[in-house]
């Protein structure tokens, strides 16, 4: 019985632990990257090095000659659409006739071993034109467009109120976010092998399953259920693997040779085969009256989309109607273009559209407080937006919108103690290099807050399906739902244990042909939709399981619970386990979850296009070195709406995760372009935070406010750590050295060769925070 | 067999002999990144990690005799660390713990990148560089080795086996900038040597050059301004001059690390704290920090 | 492709053949595609990453950087080497489970060898000194933060 208990501690609001932990642990893990098959070939693409340029010829005949090479392809032998997109299919499997961003597919080779492959793809003779890339988004969007669609991907207005509202303060500032990249761990990789049916069967790490199958069975001229994916283990994903990357490239290569085909790209190819987060440019005025009340927010944010649609449609969608953050806003004019250039494609990451109007909107926030000499902190607390106010959407906010308080707990929290004087010289900015004068270190305060929107809206049917049986006292639940490293299948494990009262609950493989989409890992929506389809189907099967044991023993269905892995009844005169009550008999049942409908926006950018909400508060401390502009971030302290903990570990998780996301924005990650071109595809040029450059995280509080209409009252919780996160780290360098440093992220010379060496008074600094030592 | 596993030196040389095109491989931290992008093709490769000449270290008189197979890890431990703190200091700041079990002095001078760690180290203690041939040694000065970014005055079949460093040399200090804390290519970074008994300053700046660049007027400059005996600071007025000199030194590139004014400004910066350091005191040996890592 | 060559390489004790490789192929290489070791994993092939983290002849290197055919004659452990105790974990492993040190998991080979090598040789490091040896070991997913609590708790484990 204890064993029984112990195995049930994994219920919903327990640590449970990670049923795929133990094998990645051990290296046994199967990722995409290690799948293998017998007399398997390997895949390799050819990639433009021009970031715009017409194709004159392609020439594969000399790769062709190479032993060993047993097919080489091109848009000439796609089968049958030769683009694909998310949203709508504007994006060559294959370049013909010209190329517009430098690493777009132009051919790709199977042989039998990567080396030889990757030296037949450099046998491909490309005659290429270079022509005049169109890399300044701001031009592009008047300029001749480079694409049959036009350059201007999607515009989006949001207006409300009275356009011509003045308020008595007014600040105004134009700010920047660079490109930032996903930089998932696992390279993009996948196993391809031919069926005897003319189908096949495609092994990959993805984030959606059945949007993949839908683009690709388009594109290899299949019926749907010929094109069959597996999910293969996902080595992170943060958006990197929305859109399709090398699927229908290998898929051809595998009924091309009839052999299985896998290919890995490197991290080179990764860097350029995914899509990156939006670059933007976002200008902003802020009126307020004297007492700090919002009159009107006016925004203008260019976000460079790169060669291709992607999914720039809903990041400009998040990036208007979000443009002014969580604050109540009555008169708006916001306007967000998304922009086709010869850059590399941009698309989803992590924070979606929000990141970037939350850098420029909490700058503003911070640049209205010092105006009006007001304290930061104070200046939001008076602007929140409270359940039952509406968004410059019109949307009234029904859900819960605990903003003041993750504002409140999160400022109040401690500040750490000790300072640049006593820190250990490795944790000083510059760390192990030992560029540090204590003398010259100032430390900084900042603070941020963010709102995200949760799941797909904007009048799209966002539902998951799931399936779960119930055999022998054990629980099979099929999901497509893609585990990406954020722990669904330990929710769902959790979501059955408790529903059923089983302590043993296995996860079928997900796949296209076993059960019906369940949308995509992103948006924050997994927990909520793909949770709720999982519970809805425990609930359907634990109601046949009550009817079975009502039949048996005669006493009415209503009067049944589950307890403790046993079924009882209210009067106690049932109480059997769980595999007994079902007698033997199989119990499976299928469902579909939705969430409540959303409506399209409007042309003035009105409508309720979402379905809920979450907010997040961020603190950070930081100490910079003010001749040198190195920056070393001390500490972050958060607030999180988070609805309801479902799984503590799991959830602490994904805030110092996404966390750690952000410090890269703030402090170091961009892909840097030069003409279209991208000059640091590597991990030794694009870095990302190690060990050492990522800070403590404090946890102020997890807000916990069931969400209305959230199956288990959870609010999705991978987003909004990434996004304020950016903002408050940029606000402390600002609190250090009083610059104004309008980018993200903040490079040395921002700071070095701004003339901070004259050194900052705090009384200057735009973001007026008490310092701590 | 197309590798070769020497143990000796000659064993090294009878290799290459019968592969005339083979590559020399010591730690293989940078050889692999060009083998694994194919970049590189070698028809022929001779390991060098197991040749016994190579290995260890050991003191000659008032040198250090350092094989070109020691790790940047062996750098650090207290006893070496404490002869040569410079280098213990640069190769702390050398890539990961990984690369830093792996790559050799050795195989960062015969890389010869404008931003290797230890080089302005090795520029700055005036280190003599031994090389062998099956023909014969010879010892040049790392200006005479590297001529070039990627660019060494190695004769075909010559190998690496010996680095010359005067042991404890005065107040050694090495600072490195760059963008993240840990596992980060220098955007610039300098060795600075203030030798008490020879009365002069050594200042070597790397990552802002074609190769290590020795910033001669600056330490001519400071050497003949400071009060050797007193050991007193210098001047504000000397320091400030002293930086524009080391500046001026410099010829930085923009790249996608980092821009050419910026290299050029931090390098100021780290040449002034060095020699602030040199006085201030702050001139703990580097194995005191280091310990653990042995 | 070039020649071809053929070698022996001890990997976790045991002797194991490798035949008609590519002399350029990488010990990661070898270990994931010919001897069915796909543990250490490629996430970078530059040594940028330490996913692919292994020890040989008991140091921490990153088998990406390694020439294959020059490790004949090492001992070279990798994470599949590791493994003990009833369930098949070491106590690194298991305080990685235990404490959410594991998401995505495909860097959670390499820092279950990187801090084997730290604790093998520093049983009790302060949190900076852990920070410091796996700085080689880049995680997307966790922010370190659980990482870095596997490592003291395994730490505290050790201490009894």
């Amino acid at each position: 019985m204890s064993t029984v208990l112990d195995k049930l501690r994994g219920r919903l609001g327990q640590s449970a632990p990670r049923p795929d932990g133990v094998p990645k642990v051990r290296g046994q893990f199967a990722f995409s990257s290690d799948m293998f098959a017998e007399g398997m070939l390997w895949g390799h693409m050819l990639r433009s090095p021009h970031p715009a340029a017409a194709i004159r010829s392609i020439d594969v005949s000399q790769a062709l000659l190479i032993p060993g090479v047993r097919a080489v392809i091109t848009s000439d032998d796609v089968p049958g659409r030769k683009t694909y997109g998310l949203d709508y299919p504007d994006q060559p499997v294959f370049a013909w006739d010209v190329v517009r961003f430098m690493g777009e597919p132009v051919a790709a080779v199977a042989a039998d071993h990567p080396d030889t492959a990757r030296r037949a793809a450099a046998a491909i003779v490309v005659d290429y034109a270079p022509t005049e890339p169109m890399t300044d988004p701001a031009a592009a969007v008047d300029a001749a467009p480079i694409h049959p669609l036009g350059n201007v991907l999607h515009r989006q207005w949001v207006r409300c109120g009275d356009p011509e509202a003045v308020g008595a303060v007014v600040v105004e500032g134009r700010y920047e976010t660079a490109m930032q990249d996903q930089a998932q761990m696992g390279p993009e990789s996948g196993l391809a092998i031919p069926g005897e049916d003319g189908g096949v069967d495609l092994y990959i790490a993805t984030q959606w399953l059945h949007i993949d199958q839908e683009q690709m069975a388009a594109c290899l001229a299949l019926p749907l259920e010929k094109v069959r994916l597996h999910l293969a283990g996902v080595g992170g994903a943060f958006g990197a693997r929305e859109d399709l990357s090398m699927q229908v490239q290998i898929c051809m290569l595998a009924l091309r040779t009839g052999r299985p085909v896998k290919m890995v790209y490197s991290r080179e190819e990764s860097f350029l085969g995914h899509v990156h987060r939006h670059p933007a440019v976002m200008w902003y005025r802020h009126h307020a009256d004297r007492d700090g009340r919002l009159v009107k927010v006016e925004a203008r944010i260019i976000l460079d989309g790169g060669a291709y649609l992607s999914t720039s449609t809903a990041v400009t969608m998040n990036a208007s109607c979000m443009a002014p953050g969580p604050y109540l806003v009555h008169n708006a004019v916001v306007e967000a273009v998304a922009v086709r250039t010869n850059n590399p494609p941009c698309g989803a990451m992590r924070g979606f559209g929000s990141v970037q109007a939350c850098f420029a909107h909490e700058a503003q926030m911070d640049k209205l407080a010092a105006a009006l000499g007001m304290d930061p902190v104070e200046l939001r607390l008076r602007n929140v937006l409270k359940q039952g106010d509406s968004l410059i959407t019109g949307q009234v906010l029904r859900g819960t919108a605990p903003v003041a308080d993750v504002i409140r707990t999160c400022a109040a929290a401690p500040l750490p103690t000790g300072g640049p004087q006593t820190a250990a010289e490795l944790e000083l900015p510059g760390g192990a290099g030992r560029t540090a004068e204590r003398t010259r270190v100032r430390r900084g305060v900042g603070f941020a807050v963010s709102v995200k929107n949760l799941m797909y809206g904007g009048g799209f049917d966002d539902y998951s399906s799931a399936r779960c049986r119930l055999e022998d006292g054990v629980a099979t639940i099929t999901c497509a739902a893609v585990e990406v490293g954020q722990g669904f299948v330990t929710l769902a494990q959790q979501i059955a244990r408790e529903v059923l009262g089983v302590a043993d609950v296995i996860l079928a493989p997900p796949g296209t042909a076993d059960i019906g989409s369940a949308g995509s890992t992103s948006a924050s929506r997994q927990t909520w939709m793909s949770g709720g389809a999982v519970q809805k189907a425990c609930f359907a099967v634990r109601e046949r399981l009550f009817s079975c044991t009502a039949t048996k023993y005669g006493v009415s269905a209503e009067t049944l619970a589950i307890l403790d892995g046993r079924v009882v009844s209210l009067d106690g005169q049932i109480d059997i386990p769980v595999f007994e009550a079902a007698g033997g008999e199989v119990l499976e049942e299928t469902v579909e979850f939705h969430h409540e409908p959303t409506a399209e926006l409007d042309q003035n950018g009105q409508g309720d296009a979402f379905v809920s909400f979450a907010f997040a508060a961020h603190r950070a401390v930081v100490d910079v070195d003010l001749d040198l502009g190195l920056v070393r971030v001390v500490d972050i302290t958060t607030s999180q709406d988070v609805g309801r903990v479902l799984n503590p570990v799991q959830l602490v998780g994904q805030l110092e995760g996404g966390i750690a996301q952000g410090v890269g924005l703030a402090v170091m990650e961009e892909i840097v372009l030069d003409h279209g071109r991208v000059r640091n595809p590597s991990f030794t040029d694009y870095v990302i935070p190690t060990a050492l450059d990522m800070p403590p995280v404090h946890i102020a509080a997890l807000i916990e406010e069931p969400e209305p209409g959230s199956p288990m009252g959870a609010k999705g919780a991978g987003e909004p750590p990434m996004i304020s996160s950016v903002a408050a780290v940029v606000a402390a360098i600002r609190n250090a050295t009083g610059l104004e440093l309008p980018r993200a992220p903040v490079r040395p010379q921002d700071i070095a060769l701004a003339g901070a060496s004259r050194g900052p008074t705090l009384a200057s600094s735009p973001n007026n925070v008490e310092v701590s030592q | 067999m197309l590798v070769f596993l020497p143990v000796s030196l000659e064993e090294a040389f009878d290799a290459f002999e019968q592969c005339p095109d083979a590559h020399f491989l010591a730690g293989g931290t940078d050889f692999m990144v060009e083998v694994n992008f194919a970049l590189r093709r070698p028809p022929a490769v001779v390991c060098l990690r197991r040749v016994e000449e190579l290995q260890g270290w050991r003191v000659e008189g008032s040198e250090v005799v350092l094989g070109a197979g020691i790790t940047y890890t062996e750098l650090l431990a207290p006893r070496l660390g404490e002869l040569l703190p410079g280098l213990a200091q640069a190769s702390r700041t050398v890539g990961s713990p990984q690369i830093r079990n792996a790559g050799t002095v050795g195989g960062n001078l015969g890389t010869a990148s404008p931003a290797g760690d230890s080089l302005p180290v090795l520029a700055a203690l005036d280190a003599k560089i031994v090389v062998a041939s099956k023909h014969g040694r010879r010892s040049l000065e790392l200006a005479d080795l590297i001529v070039g970014p990627k660019r060494t005055t190695l004769a075909p079949g010559e190998v690496i086996v010996e680095v010359r460093v005067p042991a404890a040399l005065g107040s050694q200090q090495f600072l490195k900038v760059g963008t993240r804390n840990a596992m980060v290519i220098a955007v610039a970074n300098v060795a600075l040597v203030a030798d008490w008994a020879g009365r002069s300053v050594r200042c070597a700046l790397g990552s802002v050059g074609p190769v290590v660049i020795r910033a001669r007027e600056a330490e001519e400059f400071i050497s003949a301004r400071i009060d050797w005996e007193g050991r007193t600071p210098p001047s504000d007025g000397d320091l400030a001059e002293f930086t524009a000199l080391v500046r001026s030194a410099a010829r930085p590139i923009d790249d996608h690390r980092s821009t050419a004014d910026y290299r050029r400004h931090s390098v100021g910066v780290c040449a002034e704290r060095a020699l602030g350091r040199v006085f201030s005191g702050d001139n703990r040996e580097a194995s005191e920090r280091t310990s653990w890592a042995s | 492709m070039g020649e071809l060559i053929d070698y022996q390489l001890r990997v976790n004790g045991r002797e194991r053949d490798v035949a008609e490789a590519w002399l350029g192929e990488s010990l990661l290489y070898v270990l994931r595609e010919r001897l069915g070791l796909p543990g250490s994993k490629n996430a970078c092939e530059q040594g940028e990453c330490g996913s692919c983290s292994v020890l040989m002849d008991g140091k921490l290197v990153c088998s990406c950087m390694v020439l294959a055919a020059s490790a004949v004659g090492s001992d070279i452990v990798t994470v599949e080497g590791l493994g003990d105790g009833d369930d098949g974990l070491s106590d690194i492993q298991a305080a990685f489970v235990a404490e959410g040190g594991v998401q995505c998991g495909f860097c959670t080979p390499g820092f279950v060898v990187s801090v084997h090598d730290l604790l093998e040789h520093n049983p009790d490091p302060t949190e900076l000194e852990v920070r410091e040896a796996v700085s080689g070991n880049l995680c997307r997913c966790t922010g370190y933060g659980r990482i870095l609590a596997a490592v003291k708790a395994a730490q505290e484990t050790r201490r009894g």
